[in-house]
């Protein structure tokens, strides 16, 4: 660890000192206290750590963090909405800087048989309706930033879908930032679909500052019991100079059916940590993500589908559009245990290239110990194709327009596949706004 | 499972069980030096091999260098392999055949030795005469007999033992040696260059096209002695060379250390076809015993259209560590990496390639082949890399597993790095049992199961094992038959 790693990770103790617990409830205490020794033995990752190597944190231990929230205004209900992508009837949740903003919400509308509950207030009132399930999924013991985020443990949501509910309204939660002075915010989410229930939630993060520069450090633990259908689409658009880290892990019972979306449209630096545990046979994952990133940007998908328990599926894709000198990281890890035969994992990462000085660092990794199994993995780099431009071309488009529908065409492919359609054409339109904002000129 | 799986698995059992075919022990006197690692011991091996001062010197830089990395306990951890912690002051660092012979003609070789080679099916005079081949065998650590040396002479190629070079063409050595692998370059570069033994040593001049396959035959005989060969071949502007280095081993109970570095550097428009069949002594199904191969292999295509192609059929040793890798830096340079991996009962092998590109239009190609069966552990582990300066590179990686049983594992880590829009990255994997339904058809059309499973074991290698040599082909064809026979899942 470099003095400057030290330092920071010295001065996030400092702050989780600082920040007291509103209770103390000997369980939660107890995860803090683990949470804070396992940050501080880990420290910041290095790029001499390999599940660090292509993704720097210069810039992050540079940067000193206040707590969440002190110079900021809860902002009206006009701006939330405005920012947060208009799903149409649907559970809105706001949470201003990590914390639960009743006033934003609008629960009441069309939750339909889904609860959400604060997480501050449920530890207040029942907290042990959460010891068997909070920090039983993302260990601090492995993830840095899980650790961080858990020795703060404060606010967030909790999601329950009830046995066998079928929601028809998804769940949108809205994280906003607000506040110029850069702050470390740390939502925490906990979504449990109870057996044979179904629904559709989706994680927004979205800045409203105008200076950018905060830490938003989240964790979300996702339990499928048997026969659970959820979808889960995580929307990510920082503000180009603030940090953003994630962590998200699942675990699936018997024939649960889980897909992930993860759409990020840029951050100075964003990381996201994906873990899927197939703990029941019959479970199915599909795991999608699209990442765009531009100048000075750096978006990190590492995900992990650990294959436990025989005849399971396993299916991913994410795509990467780098541009400008953005920079674009994906590590792809499937394991599949001894004795899980009958797996079928597939895996694709394709990425574009843009311009000459963006750059994609991928990693795809297999490691199977079984041996019924079909599994399989493919990345591709390159361009855009001549050929196509040039079809287009032919046919009148002009050149920027050109590029810009087959990026679109590209994109497309995950964002078709969301659950709910006006949200698919929303993030296509913001995609469409966010790729005008090449610099002209800039050319592949 | 079919019901016939407990016939098949007492089929699998026999066969897994088999002793290996080419585990013997030459007894002929060796010079032995002293256990331990030590300066003293590299000055011996310097002084014994009459070396000149300058490659002492870079010797004992090379043997601080491990020494340092020693303390600092750097020995490399992340492949994903295990075994027992080397003990690098418990072997030997030099033997040698008692007396080094200067020999025109085979008469003139120990008998002994020559049985060997018998023993191992490589007829020496039948190769000399019939195939074409130029064999520069080496026993232990030192050359003991090459042929040929006066025909290739003729065309101005140098080929023969690195003493050999070191003595006749210092300027030479001194010009490439560590260029490729620096000393530094890691453990066990650093060990080899420490206390290299002996190893082969090729120059093609300018314009020149080998006229035959160069060849080594490596074999491990002392007990207790690690192997650290040391190969270079340089291939001047325009010239053509195809160099094959095969192996095998006696059976033995201790651990043996092979750590090798090989370089080659080619030039404009040359061409290296560097291929090897390895079939060291892999253990027996408890893991005792078997051969540790720490290789540290690469080429560098200096010259504008350059090409360096790797092929490796990999059936032996206990622990494989193995990158063969190409460094593209001439514009239009090539690189290919074809490899055959196979790990039965406790064999890890953890194998792979770089292909770093540096040069405009630089295109490389990787096809691995992993076979896993009994507990054997296998990893693809391989980089690619577009500079910001290779503009037009390519790229086209394909890495499949094929798994047998269900103790073994098979693993894929590659990594991709491309800082270049006008490059083109293409990487696939797969992973799957060989079907039922395959072994179903051959079997219905009267095959036995080990035949038909010989047989998709090397449809499926076919990529690969084309690429080899005639003599190499059938030889390595053999050896996945001879390795995998009642392997079935």
């Amino acid at each position: 660890m470099s003095q400057a790693h030290e330092a920071a990770r010295d001065a996030l103790l400092a702050l989780q000192a600082e920040a007291t617990p509103a209770q103390e409830t000997p369980f939660v205490a107890r995860l803090r206290a683990e949470a804070r020794d396992a940050f501080a033995a880990q420290g910041l990752p290095t790029t001499r750590w390999e599940e660090w190597r292509y993704t720097s944190l210069a810039r992050l231990v540079e940067s000193r963090f206040a707590l969440e929230g002190e110079d900021t205004a809860t902002p009206s209900r006009e701006e939330a909405e405005s920012v947060a992508f208009p799903v149409f009837a649907c559970g809105l949740f706001v949470f201003v800087n990590g914390q639960f903003a009743p006033s934003l919400s609008r629960p009441a509308t069309a939750g339909g048989p889904v609860r959400v509950e604060s997480l501050a207030r449920v530890l207040t009132e029942s907290p042990e309706t959460l010891e068997p399930w909070l920090g039983q999924l993302a260990s601090s013991k492995e993830h840095p930033f899980v650790a961080l985020a858990t020795s703060f443990l404060s606010d967030g949501a909790v999601v329950t879908v009830p046995r066998s509910a079928d929601s028809q309204t998804p769940i949108h939660l809205v994280f906003l930032t607000t506040g110029d002075e850069p702050h470390l915010c740390q939502p925490r989410v906990l979504i449990r679909a109870e057996r044979g229930s179904r629904a559709l939630v989706i994680q927004d993060f979205v800045s409203i500052s105008k200076q950018g520069g905060h830490l938003r450090n989240a964790v979300s633990e996702v339990f499928l019991e048997d026969d659970a259908d959820l979808g889960l689409v995580t929307l990510q658009r920082g503000h180009p100079r603030s940090f953003l880290t994630t962590g998200l892990f699942a675990r699936q019972e018997r024939n649960s059916r889980f897909a992930s979306h993860v759409v990020t449209l840029g951050g100075q630096l964003v990381r996201n940590e994906l873990q899927v545990t197939l703990a029941g046979e019959g479970a199915e994952c599909r795991l999608d993500g699209l990442f765009v990133a531009g100048d000075g940007e750096v978006i990190d998908n590492h995900t992990l589908v650990d294959h436990a328990v025989p005849h399971c599926t396993s299916a991913e894709l994410y795509k990467g559009i780098l541009d400008g000198d953005g920079k674009g990281v994906f590590r792809g890890r499937v394991v599949v245990r001894p004795d899980a035969q009958k797996t079928a994992a597939d895996q694709s990462n394709p990425n574009l290239l843009l311009s000459d000085g963006a750059e994609i660092d991928t990693k795809p990794q297999l490691e199977i110990y079984a041996d019924d199994v079909r599994c399989s993995h493919g990345s591709a780099i390159g361009r855009l194709d001549e050929d196509a431009l040039f079809y287009l071309r032919a046919r009148g488009l002009g050149e920027e327009e050109a590029r810009r529908l087959l990026v679109s065409g590209f994109a497309a492919e995950v964002l078709r596949g969301l659950p709910d359609e006006a949200l698919s054409s929303t993030l296509m339109e913001e995609l469409r706004k966010r790729l005008g904002r090449r610099e002209p000129g800039a050319r592949a | 499972m079919s019901e016939a799986e407990p016939r098949t698995n007492q089929e699998l059992h026999e066969i897994a069980g088999r002793e290996y075919e080419y585990g013997f022990v030459t007894d002929i006197e060796m010079d032995l030096a002293e256990k331990g690692l030590s300066e003293d011991v590299v000055r011996l091996i310097s002084s014994k091999k009459d070396e000149p001062e300058w490659l002492l010197e870079w010797r004992l830089k090379a043997l601080r260098r491990f020494q340092q990395m020693l303390a600092e306990d750097t020995e490399p951890t992340w492949a994903q392999i295990s075994y027992p912690k080397i003990d690098y002051q418990d072997m030997r660092y030099w033997a040698a055949p008692k007396q080094k012979p200067q020999l025109e003609s085979l008469d003139e070789v120990d008998p002994e030795l020559l049985r060997t080679y018998e023993k191992l099916g490589i007829p020496l005079e039948e190769q000399k005469r019939l195939s074409g081949v130029a064999v520069d065998a080496v026993f232990d650590s030192v050359s003991v007999a090459t042929t040929y040396k006066a025909e290739l002479e003729k065309k101005g190629i140098i080929f023969g033992s690195f003493s050999d070079a070191v003595r006749d063409h210092p300027e030479l050595v001194r010009k490439y040696l560590g260029s490729v692998v620096p000393y530094s370059d890691n453990f066990f570069a650093a060990l080899n260059s420490a206390v290299f033994s002996d190893g082969s040593f090729a120059y093609i001049p300018k314009g020149v096209r080998c006229p035959m396959e160069l060849s080594t035959y490596f074999r491990i005989n002392a007990q207790e002695t690690g192997q650290f060969e040391r190969t270079l071949i340089v291939a001047e502007e325009g010239s053509y060379v195809s160099y094959l280095e095969g192996c095998t081993a006696p059976m033995r109970d201790e651990n043996q250390l092979h750590a090798a570095v090989v370089e080659l550097v080619a030039l404009d428009d040359a061409e290296i076809k560097y291929s090897t069949v390895q079939n060291w002594y892999p253990g027996d199904e408890n893991g005792v015993g078997g051969i540790y191969n720490f290789v540290t292999k690469r080429g560098a295509c200096r010259g504008k259209r350059s090409k360096i192609s790797w092929t490796q059929v990999e059936t032996g040793s206990a622990i494989t560590w193995k990158y063969p890798s190409c460094i593209l830096q001439g514009d239009d340079s090539v690189g290919e990496f074809y490899s055959v991996a196979l790990t039965n009962k406790r064999q890890q092998a953890d194998t792979g390639t770089k292909m770093i590109h540096i040069g405009k239009n630089t295109k490389s190609t990787i096809i691995s082949k992993g076979i896993s069966a009994g507990h054997g552990q296998q990893s693809y582990r391989g980089l690619v890399r577009m500079g910001p300066k290779a503009h037009g590179a390519r790229n086209y990686s394909q890495c499949d597993s094929l798994l047998l049983g269900d103790q073994c594992g098979a693993h894929t880590f590659p990594y991709l790095e491309v800082k270049n829009a006008s490059a083109t990255v293409e990487h696939e994997a797969t992973t799957s049992k060989i079907g039922e339904d395959q072994l179903f058809y051959c079997r219905q059309r009267g095959l036995s199961e080990e035949d038909a499973i010989s047989m998709i074991v090397n449809g499926f290698c076919r990529e690969v094992l084309r690429e080899l040599p005639m003599e190499f082909a059938v030889e390595a064809q053999s050896l996945l038959g001879i390795s995998l026979e009642g392997a079935v899942g």
